[in-house]
Order: structure tokens, then C-alpha cells, then sequence
């Protein structure tokens, strides 16, 4: 009994402690984010936010539009099968346009991106540390905040929120496909009838999950591998706890801002 | 007035004594050479040094400022007087060994890009690199990593270059094409040299002085000669490589036995 309390205690001050640095670095984060913006910041800075930019969202573009596109077809399929049955069929159009503005467009995304980008700065960060390559930029006095993750997170902030919008794109386009070849509904109409059903305040929504989703992905991979101890098999470890603890918290957060727009949509 | 002071400094890792009450001046210009076993604590003091880590207790003096209880501007100029070139090189991956010696040039002055081309050029030309200056990390040998890592070290014309183990995994010719560098920068530029190695060879070619560590502690510090007529027992075992533990045969056969004997009660 003794040893449960204190494996309990000792997960509960572990967990604690995970979710204390987490929120330090964010601040930090935020406080160095100034030097990586362009214009007013650092040149070579913003170069690296570039490229990261590049790489988080260019690179990812195939993947999040095959994903969107496939997802797309699965729920107009899934939705008409049912809606057939009550002469509903016209509501596969507001199912999928409000279903991937509000939902399925930024969590596709961020898991998507959790799985490449999450894990590349856990790996990243992880060689860097151990490489020495952290230590050695701290003795150059440069902070590792700065330099390494402030590129990171302002990309991450730019470009998921980018790729929710293409994602939302290609999934409602693939409901119009699908609404085309079952129904021969004119694509025109379709994006029609897509405005009408889709508001404003969905879109934001989705935009605003996007930037908690990109916020929790670029922490949770860059506090991973700031927190490797040892040698590289250490670095595995912690890109693979990057990747399961972004997506884990990716869709709890979803769930805590779908329940905060529901009710506040309801009051 | 000594450059380096140390004093009284302990260094404790989950309870257990890493470094004990060490005391020790290092002059401006001159070559203090950090000799040890493995294990002995080099490193240790080393990142104490660089203000890398905090001790138990204790202080450590770098140009009159306690690098253990100043704020952290206070630390960043403390550092724009420290050159570093750890063990491993720790040469970025990403950026090619001119960019790496590029970089605390461009992150802490405010110089045209074409005298930053021109002073890297310099650096590279000091440590033989200058033909390799395009060329990735990955892409050469360990000799080659250590000194462009020495390079990037002496980018901002430091008063104090610090050598983790320069020659730790070298074949004997490119250890003593290091060794020579070492005097001729400090012959070229007059800067304090602290090298911490096990070589002994290494340690009496580029030292003014030596500080012999074992577990934790000095047992000796003095001038080449005083370390070679040392009679300290330490010391002399260090000197004439004499084993601390020897491997006993008839040891190992006992232990063998035991372990026979148990495997036979099992079955």
C-alpha cells in the first residue's frame, strides 16, 4: 500500500513537474519570440523560421492533403449512407463543410504534423544535447530558447494554421467530388450551398485550435528533447514520447475547445 | 590578479561528492593544464568554469565575476570573453564549418558580411581549415572537427580559451599537430589556455602549470617540473601508469567457480 501512495505521489510531482517546465518554456518562448520575427527581430533568425516553415508546412502539404482528401470522401460516404435512409442526402453537404472547418481540418492537421514535425524537434533538439551542440551554444552565450525553438514555435504558428486552411479545402472539395458522382450535383451549387451552410465563427474556431494545436506540437517535441539525458538511445525515446504525448494532448484540447464553443454557442 | 579564480568549490550530484573544496588561480597568459584519470572530475570543473553548471558551494572567479551567483547578463558578458571547444567537437551539422565559425561574429557584432568572411577565413587559416571551410561537419575527420571547433572558439579573439580533451580519440601525429596549435595560439595571441586531458605526453608539451585531480580532489598543482618530481603516490601512479586495480586470475577463477557451483545447486 505504502509503495502505491508513493508511486502515485512520485507520477503525480513527475507529471507536475512535465506540465511546470512545459508552461516555462512557453513564456520563454515568448518573451524571445521578438527576435525572430521579421523586420524587427534577428535576420538569421527569421532565415531559420523560414526554412522551418518550409519544412513544417510545405513538406507536409502532400500527406495533409491526401489525408484531408481521403477523410473527406470517408465521412460524405459515411454520412450519405445513413442520410439516404431519411431523404436527407443534402446534409452530407453541411456535415462535411462544418465537420472539417470546425473539427476534422485542424485535428487531421495537427496529427499529421504531431507525427513529422513533433518528432523531428524532439530528435533535433535531443542530438543537439547530446552532440553538446546546446552547451556549446550557451557558452557562445546564446540562448538555446532563442536560437533553437523560437524559430520553431513562430513557424509552427504560421504554417499549421496555413495547412488547417488547405486541409478544410481539399476535405470539403472531396465531398463536393463525391456529392458530384452520386448525385450529379454541379459543383458550382455544391460550394454554394458550402457558404451557406459554413459561418465565420467556424472558421475561427477551427483557426483557433490550430494555434493551440501548433502551440502544444512545437513544446511538447522541443521539451522533449530538451529533457534527453544520456546517449542516443535516449534520443529514440524521447521523439517517440513526443509524437504520443502531442497527439494525446492535441485531442484532449480539442475536446476541452469544442466543449467551450458548444456551450458557448448553446448560452 | 589571477584571471580564473576558484575557491572552496564543491560539486554534489544526488549526494554524491564530484568535486571537493577545490582551490585554484589561473593567471592571465598562461596554460593550465587539467590533468586526471577518468572519472577524476576534469570535466566537472571544466563546466564549472564555463559557468555551464551550478556547485553545492564555493565560488569561481572568471575576470572578477562569480559566474555561480551572477545574473544571467552578467554571465553572457563573462562569456564573450570565453572561448570553448568541447570533446566533441560540437560543430553544428546543420551549418558548414565556416558558418560555425561565422557564427558568434554574426550573432554578437555588428561587422559588414564581407569582414566576417575575411576574419572566418583567418580563423580557419590559423588551425589549417581554410580549404575546408564549405564543407559540412559530418565531412571530416576527428582531427579536423576539434579544430574547427578550436576556430569557432577564437572567433571573438577570446581572453580565454578553454580545450575539453583536444586530443582524446586522435592518432599521435594529429595529437601533437593539436599540441602545437595550442602554443602557437597562445605564443600568436596571449590568451589563458585551460586544457583538461588525461595525455600526459599532451599535458607537459603545453603547460605552464598542471592541477592533477583525483576523485574530485587537487593532489597536486605546480609547474611541469614540480608535477615530474612530484613523490606523491597519486601522482606517481598517474606519471608512471600504475594501475590502481589489477586483474587477479586466480580472482576470476574463484568467481568463476562460485558461478559453476550455483548454476549446479539450481539444477
Amino acid at each position: 500500500m505504502a509503495n502505491l501512495l508513493e508511486d502515485v505521489g512520485k507520477k503525480t510531482l513527475d507529471e507536475l513537474d512535465y506540465v511546470g517546465s512545459l508552461n516555462i518554456q512557453l513564456w520563454s518562448t515568448l518573451h524571445a519570440m521578438k527576435s525572430a520575427l521579421p523586420l524587427i527581430g534577428n535576420r538569421y533568425r527569421w532565415q531559420a523560421t523560414v526554412r522551418q516553415m518550409f519544412q513544417i508546412g510545405y513538406e507536409a502539404l502532400p500527406m495533409v492533403s491526401l489525408m484531408a482528401i481521403s477523410t473527406g470522401f470517408i465521412l460524405a460516404m459515411q454520412g450519405a449512407s445513413e442520410l439516404r435512409r431519411f431523404g436527407a442526402l443534402h446534409y452530407v453537404i453541411d456535415l462535411v463543410a462544418v465537420g472539417f472547418t470546425r473539427e476534422l481540418g485542424p485535428l487531421l492537421t495537427a496529427i499529421a504534423v504531431s507525427g513529422r514535425s513533433g518528432s523531428a524537434f524532439a530528435a533535433e533538439i535531443g542530438t543537439m544535447k547530446v552532440t553538446e551542440e546546446l552547451d556549446s551554444l550557451r557558452v557562445m552565450a546564446l540562448e538555446p530558447i532563442e536560437f533553437v525553438l523560437a524559430p520553431k514555435y513562430l513557424a509552427a504558428l504560421i504554417s499549421i494554421p496555413c495547412l488547417t486552411i488547405i486541409s478544410n479545402c481539399f476535405g470539403i472539395v472531396a465531398g463536393g467530388l463525391f456529392m458530384f458522382f452520386s448525385t450529379r450535383l454541379a459543383p458550382m451549387l455544391y460550394f454554394r450551398y458550402v457558404m451557406e451552410s459554413i459561418a465565420l465563427r467556424d472558421v475561427i474556431t477551427g483557426l483557433v485550435k490550430s494555434v493551440a494545436f501548433a502551440t502544444i506540437i512545437a513544446h511538447v517535441g522541443c521539451l522533449e528533447g530538451f529533457r534527453v539525458r544520456g546517449g542516443p538511445d535516449s534520443v529514440g525515446h524521447s521523439t517517440t514520447t513526443a509524437v504520443v504525448k502531442s497527439t494525446f494532448l492535441v485531442v484532449v484540447a480539442d475536446a476541452i475547445f469544442t466543449a467551450i464553443f458548444y456551450f458557448t454557442v448553446k448560452s | 590578479m589571477p584571471i580564473i579564480s576558484i575557491r572552496d568549490l564543491a560539486v554534489e550530484y544526488d549526494g554524491r561528492r564530484v568535486l571537493d573544496d577545490l582551490n585554484l588561480d589561473v593567471e592571465p597568459a598562461e596554460t593550465m593544464v587539467l590533468l586526471g584519470g577518468s572519472g577524476s572530475g576534469k570535466s566537472t570543473l571544466l563546466r564549472q568554469i564555463i559557468g555551464l553548471e551550478r556547485p553545492k558551494s564555493g565560488t569561481v572567479l572568471v575576470k572578477g565575476v562569480d559566474i555561480t551567483r551572477c545574473s544571467p547578463a552578467e554571465l553572457k558578458k563573462v562569456r564573450h570573453s570565453l572561448g570553448v571547444a568541447f570533446q566533441s567537437a560540437a560543430l553544428f551539422n546543420s551549418l558548414s564549418v565556416k558558418d560555425n565559425v561565422a557564427l558568434p561574429l554574426r550573432e554578437h557584432t555588428r561587422l559588414a558580411p564581407s569582414i566576417i568572411d575575411l576574419m572566418v577565413w583567418m580563423k580557419l587559416a590559423v588551425v589549417g581549415l581554410a580549404d575546408f571551410a564549405k564543407l559540412l561537419p559530418q565531412k571530416l575527420s576527428g582531427g579536423m572537427k576539434k579544430r574547427g571547433a578550436v576556430a569557432r572558439a577564437l572567433a571573438l579573439d577570446p581572453e580565454i580559451l578553454v580545450l575539453d580533451e583536444p586530443s582524446a580519440g586522435l592518432d599521435p601525429i594529429v595529437a601533437a599537430e593539436l599540441d602545437e596549435l595550442i602554443l602557437l595560439l597562445k605564443q600568436a595571441f596571449q590568451m589563458t589556455v585551460i586544457v583538461v586531458t588525461h595525455e600526459m605526453a599532451s599535458a607537459f608539451r603545453i603547460a605552464d602549470r598542471i592541477a592533477m585531480l583525483h576523485e574530485g580532489k587537487f593532489v597536486a598543482v605546480g609547474t611541469k617540473d614540480e608535477i615530474k618530481a612530484s613523490q606523491d603516490p597519486l601522482v606517481r601512479n598517474f606519471l608512471d601508469r600504475i594501475p590502481e586495480r589489477i586483474a587477479n586470475a586466480t580472482a576470476v577463477a574463484a568467481h568463476f567457480e562460485k558461478y559453476l557451483h550455483s548454476q549446479e545447486t539450481v539444477q
